[in-house]
């Protein structure tokens, strides 16, 4: 099949989808590559899904996207062994006409952006793994090779969309393979449960939804996250840590997340459900400094593949379907000049991303990951348990005048962690955090 | 927590989930070795589907049936020439029907 594509998209994840949404809604010819028997087979998330990229591709998708709730309360919990201490929010704003996030469920997602990509005019074909990019004598990718019979194909431009553990980019030296310390695996499980259940446990009515984020001594002094998302008819639950950190420690992240299952403060919320699917995958934590060589002669990437990710405030998909809409805008920019897909054209690309929020907001939690990484057991492990201790010795009443309580509290905080050690924790997480 | 009630559970989860297996063209191969390195040991725990094991001569051997592709032990292996990893071909491997 000799058939030259203005473009070939590598992926039909949140980033493919955007970008070949967004190149074939603009008449190009298209070609998209989904390794997956449907696209989203493959694919893992949460998910919270944010409403706004979205809606700058695909305005209306609220008439038939598969929507599960709507977000109107967040808890961020602290956890040691037997407790939680958490900061709520609900607001009765986030129940407005256009909700601004949303829970989803990535297979039945990804199928339907995969059919508006279809509809907009892109052929997509499944069950094809690309398997190499096909270069030039001068380097400049030109197409990529297929497990199909006979199967390369040719296109002015290809789009890595690839996703976290993506081999084409990395074995065509585009760039590196994720290193252990920048990557978190993360285990998931499908809980099922009446929608009436959902909505008693979680003290949500109709559409509405609640998430619980944790971290503590879930993660076992790892860097890790724990989350609880409600769907419509169920929950998805799950933890990752760095790969690092479960290297070192030799812990089992399925064994992770039925300790975590069993935590107090979550097993009432899931007793009683089904448990449907056991999922794992990658999630790029590496944040700015991860950041590969973004565009090349002929080829751009975009999404988890380019370590585009905001691990301290959870989101990856908005970032992926921004990528991908801007690379695709950069393409058709190059395209209308009649310019062709080299390097030095395709730069464009950066420059526009450098000016969205994706890089910008990479760039202030630049020093963040390594900050987490190199003292995760005081943060996924002592401070968890002091914040626990103070809170506890602050309600409990059992005639120890408050003063004392008070100075047992810092006394404990002192004695795990030293005085210069809060000081540099705190100010460390400042720096970062700025 | 003893291993093999690990193990037992890992694989009543895979049992929910779907999968296509390609008979005979296992994606991922550990290559011949004596002793396992650190990293190669690690994912007899690491691995979320628990698809690495230790056999009684010490060596660490995968069946990759049950594996959700997720790329761990390519993270930690990959490089050191410990393991070779390939997506299974278009359309075999996990099928996430949620995801
Ligand atoms: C447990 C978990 C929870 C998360 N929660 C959230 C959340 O709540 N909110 C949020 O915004 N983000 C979340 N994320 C992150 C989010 O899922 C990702 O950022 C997003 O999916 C990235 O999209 P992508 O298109 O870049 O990659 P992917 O969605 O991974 O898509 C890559 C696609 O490429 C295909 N592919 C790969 N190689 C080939 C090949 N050689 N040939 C053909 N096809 C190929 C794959 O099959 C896949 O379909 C979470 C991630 C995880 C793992
Ligand atoms: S890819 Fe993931 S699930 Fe598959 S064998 Fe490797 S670590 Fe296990």
């Amino acid at each position: 099949m000799i058939e030259q594509f203005d473009a070939i998209v590598v992926g039909a994840g949140m980033s493919g989808n955007a970008a070949a949404y967004t190149l074939a809604s603009q008449g190009l010819k298209v070609l998209q590559l989904e390794r997956g028997e449907y696209p989203g087979s493959k694919n893992v998330q949460g998910a919270i899904m944010y409403a706004n990229m979205l809606e700058k591709i695909i305005p209306d998708f609220r008439d038939d996207a598969p929507l599960e709730r709507h977000l109107v309360e967040q808890r961020l919990w602290v956890m040691d062994d037997t407790s939680h201490t958490g900061i709520h929010y609900r607001s009765d704003d986030f129940n407005e006409a256009k909700p601004n996030r949303y829970t989803i469920i990535r297979a039945q997602f990804d199928k339907w952006f995969s059919r508006k990509v279809r509809e907009a005019g892109a052929t997509v074909l499944c069950e094809t793994t690309a398997t190499e990019l096909v270069r030039d004598g001068n380097g400049k990718v030109i197409g990529v090779r297929t497990d199909r019979a006979g199967g390369v194909v040719f296109a002015n431009v290809v789009v890595l969309a690839e996703g976290v553990s993506g081999l084409l980019g990395t074995r065509a030296g585009l760039r590196e393979m994720p290193k252990p310390e920048t990557v978190a695996i993360a285990v998931k499980e499908m809980h099922f449960l009446p929608e009436e259940v959902i909505g008693q446990r979680f003290g949500v009515k109709g559409d509405e939804g609640c998430v619980i984020e944790a971290v503590g001594t879930i993660s076992r002094s790892m860097a890790g996250l724990g989350f609880l998302y409600t769907n419509k008819e169920s929950i998805s639950l799950g933890i990752g840590c760095l790969v690092s950190d479960f290297a070192a420690t030799m812990e089992s992240p399925s064994a992770l997340l039925d300790a975590m299952k069993n935590h107090p403060s979550i097993r009432p919320l899931i007793a009683g459900s089904e448990v449907k699917e056991y999922a794992a995958h990658l999630i790029p934590e590496g944040g700015y400094r991860a950041i590969p060589q973004l565009f090349g002669d002929g080829w751009v990437i975009v999404g988890d593949a380019a370590q585009l990710n905001n691990a301290i405030h959870r989101e990856g998909s908005n970032l992926a379907m921004t990528s991908g809409r801007v690379a695709a805008e950069a393409i058709i920019k190059v395209k209308s000049r009649n310019g062709p897909m080299t390097k030095a054209n395709l730069a464009l690309y950066k420059t526009m991303l450098d000016d969205s929020f994706v890089i910008k907001d990479l760039k202030k939690y630049k020093d963040m990951p390594a900050l987490l990484h190199t003292n995760s057991s005081n943060f996924f492990d002592s401070y968890p348990r002091l914040m626990s201790h103070a809170a506890q010795t602050f309600m409990r009443v059992d005639g120890t005048p408050k003063i004392e309580k008070e100075k047992n509290t810092t006394a404990a905080f002192i004695n795990a962690r030293s005085r210069w050690g809060l000081v540099s924790d705190a100010v460390r997480l400042a720096l970062a955090w700025r | 927590m003893t291993i093999a009630g690990t193990k037992v559970r890992v694989e009543d989860k895979l049992y929910q989930n779907r999968y296509l297996v390609d008979s005979g063209r296992p994606h991922i191969i550990v290559r011949p070795h004596d002793k396992p390195s650190a990293n190669l040991l690690a994912l007899t725990y690491v691995c979320p589907a628990k698809c690495y094991e230790l056999n009684d001569k010490g060596q660490v051997e995968i069946t990759a049936d049950g594996c959700m592709e997720c790329g761990t032990c390519r993270i930690l292996c990959e490089k050191g020439g410990d393991i070779e990893w390939n997506y299974p071909r278009g359309g075999f491997g996990v099928l996430f029907k949620f995801g």
